[in-house]
Parts: structure tokens; C-alpha cells; sequence
């Protein structure tokens, strides 16, 4: 008797597309105007996660071009600056990509370490660019409530990286 | 020859540098939007439809997440008030005699103030309208601080319409579409809003950062601010009626001054938005920049015997012996309307007649 193998495809879709949309989702379930004894929801820069990880995974025309998009979209959700959050996103991926080979099957720990200078430069780049922008610095204690939320969403990007790191037996 | 064997046959990008090159191409379109973008302008082509289409369709989507926030709170208000009922009551008993006097008082001083008006002629500011709306998204974040409102251009709201809570002013619209606007915060790092101090009358700028408590630069006069002053809006520029009340003023850590404000005493849900225009858009400013006005810059040239009085004018009142002291009676010339008058030097540059200086006439009464 002959027994059918199932051969299960990681595609774009898996790794880039769902990804994004619970990112938009996430972010629009975290921009509910709720306050528990004075305190609000976080608002983390979710897809700066995904900006980390993609590169990681694998390099891809897709993934920039989706990470354009969810910036442009943050943008737009949120009121800010147009082109502010695509800017920093793709720098991350830019920089994520540059040292591929230097991170490849790095410990946890490296990663962690990747991931917070990234995303603090990240941010330095939107502070100054809304500092340019607006005419006017930023508090630096307003922005520690968004550094930090996104800081603490590491495990989810390296979680993405070993999930989804060879995945496709393409690039094996 | 088939593709494949050519020479290219065996050439293959590596992923890396298509990847590279997407990254390239977006890095250069988000520069490129930032260059562009017109978010501060206070106008409506600044609101993109691109903007205003996310807004209309984020506002709905983010009212179903709020609405059983908002049943919650309202399930623990009431069963709250339930339980509390009784100090409630004392406390609201204490409050209502210490306002009762402030009501005679407001009172008594809005008819002063009513035939103060009316005896100065004032021309007071029209009353202004309201619309109420509910919060359904709040972007929290240091670079951009806002709330998406579900009333928009249907209830008559416009960009720049100051939004009040039942504590102060929160902040202004800054984007409408058909059922949803977008309001601005305070505390926005775009924020700015001519306030004053209600104690000195001073004037100062609310300026946003980002922060809870947006500072107070460009204030004016030395100990026009103290710690508890109340803060307002100033009404200067137009944008905000004046007198709105905004928060109390307070030393940050950094040593400037910062705004406590009032609607931080509770969260912001329901919003009532101002319908108020700019005064300076009630004015006709065609009829204000009309004749004289208009007509100081296109004041014609003297003709030729015009030229000729005044030069003669000039020549005597040069020949006018110094003598004449400032004590002397001088006679001096009526204001001519069949042309401009202007000094002697002055050859070919016409002045305008109100701000032409008063030529003396000798007693004989040289006629031109």
C-alpha cells in the first residue's frame, strides 16, 4: 500500500503575510482607548519585530516591500509624520540583512542584543526626524513608554527566526 | 539560440541583492514622503484621502474593540455608585455649598457684564455650538499623540475646531471625512496654542513634547507665571475662543514651565467639539484691503502743474527764514485733494496724500 507524503510549503504567505496582518491587528486591538487606574495600554512599534526577524529568515523582495506598507500604514493610523515609520523599519531590515552572515545561528542572547541596538537606533532616527519635522525635541521619557513595550517583544522575533528559519527546503 | 544557452544560462542574482534593492527603493519613497508630507498644514488638502480613508475605516473597526471597554466601565460605574451612594451624596452635599455662593456671585457678575457690553458698544464674540462625540482609537506614542472621534463632516465639524471635555480643553480636529475626525492632542510634539495666565494676563505658547504635561515657552514679563496659575487659552490668532480653560501651570523637572491639565482628572471618551470659526474669517478681507488702502500703492503721478506748485511750495518754505521757532504761529496748508503733495527732493516717487507733510504757505498766498 502505497502512502501519500505531505509536503508542507512555507511560502511568503506563512512568513510574511500572516505576520503583518496580526501586526495591523494587534496594533489597531492596542490603540483601544482604555485606562485601568490611570494607566493605558502599551503602544508598541510591532513591526519592528517583524523588520528583525524577516531578514533572518531569509532574503526577500517581499518582505521590504510589506514592511513599506505596514509603515505607511502606522503613519497613517496613528496621525504621525508620513514616511516615518517605513524609514525606520527599513533601516532596521537594511542593517538586519547587511550582517545576515554574521548572525546566522547565533544564541538568543546575540540576538537580543542585535534586536535592542537596532531598535534603539531605530528610534533615535524617528526622534530625529520628528525633532527636523515638527521643530521641536520629543520628551525622552514619552519616548521610553514605546521603547521599552517593543524591547519586550523580542521572544516573538525569535521565536519567527526558528520557526520559520529554513523552513522552505528552497533555501536548505 | 535559446535563452538558456547563452551566456546567461548560468547567471543568477544572488536574493540578497534583489532584497537590497527593494530596500533601496523604499528607503528612497519614505525620504521622499517625509519631504512631502503636509501633516501640520492647517488647511484640508493637507488631510490626504489616503488619510481620510484609513481614518473612515480604522474609526468604525476600533468603536466595535471600544465598545465593551466602555460597557465595562459603565457596569463598574454603576455598581460602584451603588456601593458608594452614601458618601457620595455627603460629599456632593459639601460640594454644592461651597458652589452655591460662587452661583450668586457668577450670577450677579454676568449682568454687570452684560451692561458693561452694552454700554461700551463691545462686539462680543458669537455663542458658540457644539457636537458631541465618542473616542474609539487614541494613538499614545512620544511622535504622535491623537484620538480618532466618530462624528465628522456630517455633525459640521472642521479642521481646527477646539475639543473640550467637561474638565478643559484636550485639543483641536485636525482631520475630518463623512462620520469620523481626527483630534490632535495638547500634548502632541505638533501641538502649539496661544494660552495665557489668568492671574497676569500674560501671554505665553503651550508647546506639546510628547510628554503628559506640555511646557509653556515664549512666556512674557518676569513673574508673569506661578506654580497653581491658571492657565487658558488666549484667543490670540483666532483658532480658540478665549478663555477655555487648559490646566494649571508647574515646574517640570527640567526647571521650565509645564501645564498640570485639567483633562488629565479623567479619561477622555466623550468629547464635545467646538464648532467655532476663526473670527478673522467672519471679516470680509476683500472690503478691508479695498480703497484707500488699496489705493496708497497706485497713487497716480503728479501732473505737470501739480509738479510745478509743489516745487514752488518747496523753494518757499526753503527760502523761510529759520527764525520761525517752534512757538510761532506757522500757517499751515490745507490738505489738497487735486493731487499729492511731496517735498522738493522727492522728484518722481509719489507719496500718498494723508502721509504727505504739511507744506506752509507764505501770507501772500502763492496760487500755482
Amino acid at each position: 500500500m502505497r502512502r501519500s507524503m505531505q509536503v508542507r510549503v512555507v511560502g511568503p504567505l506563512q512568513w510574511v503575510i500572516y505576520p503583518a496582518l496580526i501586526a495591523m491587528a494587534a496594533t489597531l486591538l492596542l490603540a483601544t482607548p482604555v485606562e485601568l487606574f490611570g494607566l493605558k495600554l502599551p503602544e508598541p512599534v510591532l513591526p519592528m519585530v517583524l523588520a528583525f526577524a524577516w531578514p533572518l529568515i531569509r532574503p526577500s523582495m517581499t518582505a521590504p516591500a510589506v514592511l513599506f506598507g505596514l509603515g505607511v500604514f502606522l503613519d497613517m493610523f496613528w496621525g504621525g509624520t508620513l514616511g516615518l515609520w517605513p524609514l525606520c523599519l527599513l533601516a532596521i531590515y537594511a542593517v538586519v540583512l547587511g550582517s545576515r552572515n554574521l548572525l546566522a545561528g547565533q544564541e538568543t542572547q546575540v540576538l537580543f542584543v542585535w534586536y535592542a541596538t537596532c531598535t534603539l537606533g531605530a528610534f533615535l532616527l524617528a526622534y530625529l526626524v520628528v525633532s527636523l519635522h515638527a521643530g521641536h525635541a520629543p520628551s525622552l521619557l514619552a519616548l521610553l513608554g514605546q521603547v521599552i513595550p517593543t524591547l519586550l517583544f523580542f521572544p516573538i522575533a525569535d521565536w519567527m527566526v526558528r520557526r520559520f528559519d529554513d523552513g522552505d527546503v528552497l533555501f536548505r | 539560440m535559446a535563452f538558456r544557452d547563452g551566456p546567461f544560462d548560468q547567471f543568477k542574482v544572488p536574493l540578497v541583492w534583489t532584497a537590497a534593492v527593494v530596500v533601496v527603493v523604499a528607503l528612497i519613497a519614505s525620504v521622499l514622503l517625509i519631504l512631502v508630507d503636509r501633516r501640520h498644514d492647517a488647511d484640508a488638502d493637507g488631510y490626504g484621502p489616503v488619510r481620510a480613508g484609513i481614518d473612515a475605516g480604522a474609526g468604525p473597526l476600533n468603536g466595535i474593540f471600544a465598545a465593551p471597554v466602555r460597557w465595562a466601565g459603565a457596569a463598574s460605574d454603576y455598581f460602584g455608585g451603588y456601593f458608594f451612594a452614601v458618601s457620595e451624596n455627603r460629599r456632593l452635599k459639601k460640594e454644592l455649598e461651597e458652589l452655591q455662593p460662587w452661583r450668586d456671585q457668577a450670577i450677579a457678575l454676568k449682568n454687570v457684564n452684560a451692561r458693561y457690553e452694552a454700554m461700551l458698544g463691545l462686539r462680543t464674540e458669537p455663542v458658540v455650538t457644539l457636537a458631541t462625540a465618542r473616542a474609539v482609537s487614541e494613538s499614545r506614542g512620544p511622535f504622535a499623540k491623537s484620538f480618532l472621534l466618530d462624528a465628522g463632516s456630517d455633525k459640521g465639524i472642521r479642521i481646527g475646531n477646539p475639543v473640550i471635555t467637561e474638565q478643559g480643553l484636550v485639543g483641536r480636529i485636525v482631520g475630518v471625512t463623512g462620520g469620523v475626525s481626527r483630534m490632535l492632542l495638547l500634548t502632541d510634539v505638533a501641538s502649539r496654542t496661544p494660552v495665557l495666565i489668568d492671574r497676569t494676563d500674560a501671554r505665553a505658547l503651550l508647546t506639546g513634547d510628547g510628554s503628559g504635561n506640555p511646557k509653556l515657552e515664549f512666556v512674557r514679563g518676569v513673574g508673569a507665571v506661578q506654580a497653581g496659575d491658571r492657565v487658558l487659552t488666549s484667543g490670540d490668532g483666532g483658532g480658540f475662543p478665549r478663555g477655555v480653560p487648559i490646566g494649571v501651570a508647574a515646574r517640570g523637572i527640567d526647571g521650565s514651565w509645564r501645564v498640570k491639565l485639567f483633562s488629565d482628572r479623567g479619561a477622555i471618551d466623550y468629547v464635545r467639539i467646538m464648532l467655532f470659526q476663526d473670527f478673522s474669517q467672519l471679516v470680509a478681507t476683500d472690503a478691508l484691503n479695498a480703497a484707500p488702502l488699496a489705493g496708497l500703492a497706485t497713487a497716480p503721478a503728479p501732473s505737470a502743474t501739480q509738479a510745478a506748485a509743489i516745487g514752488d511750495a518747496a523753494a518757499r518754505r526753503a527760502r523761510t527764514p529759520a527764525a520761525a521757532g517752534p512757538g510761532s504761529a506757522r500757517p499751515q496748508a490745507a490738505p489738497t485733494r487735486s493731487g499729492p503733495t511731496v517735498p522738493s527732493t522727492a522728484t518722481q516717487v509719489p507719496a500718498p496724500p494723508t502721509a504727505a507733510p504739511p507744506v506752509p504757505v507764505p501770507a501772500g498766498g502763492g496760487a500755482a
